[in-house]
């Protein structure tokens, strides 16, 4: 099992093993508050910011190019129609540590969920 | 505590009918086998909020937490998106999903059945077929339609004839073959609750695409909005332009409009002030946390809505207990965005707890909501929300707020947001 540490707030903490439970490995570089909130990403740009297509891709995405596109939504430099909303919600050192989190995500084809067999008449 | 006596009194009742059940068929049937000394977190409801905290419970532990997901549904039908059928560029089949993905891609345990108890003290939940273990317990069974002041709704029948289609599914098949069998410069009446309830942009989102099927169908008839509210909830500006601009003519909106009387044979609608017949009644009734969040006494805001730590999202009435999506008491609007950003909280805290760790003690995230205005154009209302320590609730941050108008770009983007909201939820 892959031991995971969890270095956000407290420092280097290992986790209890005893409970079985062994927290993702990407709690320890970044702490859990940008791991959530990058999870939040996921409704527009997918998984991981897997995207299925429309929005960008964020999975892989060189973190200064995502720093430059995050500050040009804030400044309106760049024109959008929701983003500069969200990028102005955010503190410049969540835009960081957002874009080294998806800069290291890997980067795969996302999957959308098979239609549901229908039961109508 | 009342609530408490009423609770152990239920359970009683349910374990003397399952004790008759016991007697049939042997002995209660454990639901799920476990598997050896993992944590196991029991999650109620497979919508929106509870599919994402199954996924990313497993995801977040590195498959340590064993997770089952309790739902009768067979399949998924998503909310966002089902007024589209209505407006006849959508097909239910279209917003329908399997679960396979789902449970395979993460090992998820489902059990398809309805939670009918849960006894809180020895930490088990019961269903029509067994009970169940859990060391945690997520609530995310949505919401519960209030009669009390309907009465004459509740029962299958009327709403065959009245229908609220606001659970995606059967219901909103029918309020559509309704709209389309209207006679030629025939009514429809809406009537919208009382905030909050359910996706406060949706009623008006509604309205807009009965008038898109009707403009193109029966370009007479008219729509007549009852709202509860003193005033349009949600995008109000921008409704009001696309119904005076795009329908003109058409949505005659009237505030204030509480129902008081209903005759569900003949559709007439009585409230406070006037007598309306309907040759399409939808009546949208108030709501409040499902039932099993009633059942457990932990909706208790108003006896309506559940209360909970915004760091965790464990209940304040017991611990535990976790509860996501629509029955939170959040002051914030309900949408499957901001279930899916709880839930993802929620899974955060609960990975943290297992491994002996604080969870996030500032939680941040976004909510996206589109409305469709026409088969095309849709129109946002987007807000990152920040948790205040001081107040303890989450606050909308800086930067928030609508789109200047409806657009085909925006109308892109929603469905851009309804692909990745399903992925993401369901595979
Ligand atoms: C017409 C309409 C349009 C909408 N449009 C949007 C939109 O564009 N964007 C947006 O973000 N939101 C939208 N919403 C809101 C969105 O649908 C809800 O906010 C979202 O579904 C909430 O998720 P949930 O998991 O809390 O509840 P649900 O998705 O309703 O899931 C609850 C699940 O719990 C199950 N359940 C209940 N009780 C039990 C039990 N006792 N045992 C087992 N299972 C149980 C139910 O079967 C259900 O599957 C819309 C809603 C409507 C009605």
């Amino acid at each position: 099992m892959t031991k995971a540490y969890y270095t956000g707030l407290t420092g280097l903490l290992s986790l209890l093993l005893s409970t079985g439970v062994c927290a993702d490995e990407s709690y320890a570089r970044l702490s859990i508050h940008t791991h959530v909130l990058a999870s939040s990403c996921a409704a527009c740009h997918g998984t991981n910011g897997n995207s299925v297509g429309g929005t960008p891709v964020l999975a892989g995405l060189n973190a200064e190019h995502f720093i430059r596109q995050m500050q040009a939504f804030k400044s309106g430099d760049r024109p959008s129609t929701v983003m500069h909303r969200h990028a102005k919600g955010l503190t410049q050192q969540e835009i960081v540590e957002l874009a080294d989190h998806f800069s290291r995500q890997q980067r795969h084809t996302a999957e959308l969920p098979a239609r549901a067999i229908s039961d109508r008449p | 505590m009342a609530t408490m006596h009423l609770n152990r009194r239920e359970f009683i009742k349910w374990t003397a009918a399952s004790s008759v059940l016991a007697s049939i068929g042997g002995c209660t049937q454990a639901l799920v086998q476990s598997s050896g000394n993992q944590p196991r977190v029991v999650v109620i409801g497979g919508g929106y909020a509870g599919s994402a905290i199954a996924k990313y419970l497993r995801i977040w532990s590195n498959a340590g937490i064993e997770t089952v997901v309790i739902e009768p549904n067979p399949y998924f039908v998503s909310c966002p998106l089902s007024n589209l059928v209505l407006g006849g560029s959508k097909q239910i089949e279209d917003l329908s999903f399997s679960y396979e993905a789902l449970k395979r891609n993460h090992g998820i345990h489902w059990v398809k059945d309805t939670v009918v108890e849960v006894d809180a003290t020895r930490k088990k939940v019961r269903t029509a077929r067994g009970e169940l273990r859990y060391d945690k317990l997520v609530l995310a069974p949505g919401i519960d339609f209030i009669y009390d002041d309907l009465p004459m709704l509740q029962s299958e029948e009327a709403q065959q004839q009245i229908p609220h289609a606001w659970k995606a599914g059967p219901q909103t098949v029918n309020l559509q073959q309704q709209l389309a069998a209207m006679p030629d410069g025939g009514v429809f009446v809406i009537s919208i609750p009382k905030a909050p309830y359910r996706c406060p942009p949706g009623p008006y989102e509604r309205v807009c695409q009965a008038a898109f099927y009707l403009k193109q169908h029966n370009p007479t008839a008219r729509i007549i909005v009852l709202d509860a509210n003193p005033d349009i909830v949600s995008k109000k500006g921008l409704f009001l332009k696309v119904w005076s601009e795009m329908y003109a003519g058409m949505v005659d909106y009237r505030p204030n409009s509480s129902i008081v009387d209903l005759d569900v044979a003949q559709r007439h609608v009585i409230t406070e002030f006037e007598r309306v017949s309907a040759d399409v009644l939808n009546v949208i009734p108030p709501q409040r946390a499902g039932k099993v969040a009633q059942m457990l006494g932990v909706a208790n805001v108003d006896q309506r809505w559940c209360e909970v730590d915004f760091r965790t999202y464990e209940s304040t009435v017991l611990p535990d207990l976790h509860i996501v999506g629509d029955s939170v008491s959040a002051g914030l609007p309900k949408s499957a965005h901001m279930a899916t950003s709880q839930a993802r909280v929620c899974a955060s805290a609960i990975v943290a707890a297992f491994s002996g760790i604080d969870p996030d003690p500032l939680p941040v995230f976004a909510n996206t909501c589109y409305s469709f205005v026409s088969d095309s154009m849709a129109m946002h209302v987007a807000h990152v929300y920040r948790y205040d320590p001081a107040k303890k609730i989450m606050l909308p941050a800086d930067g928030g707020g609508v789109s200047e108008a409806p657009s085909a770009q925006e109308g892109s983007y929603a469905y851009d947001w309804a692909r990745n909201i399903w992925s993401d939820v369901l595979t």
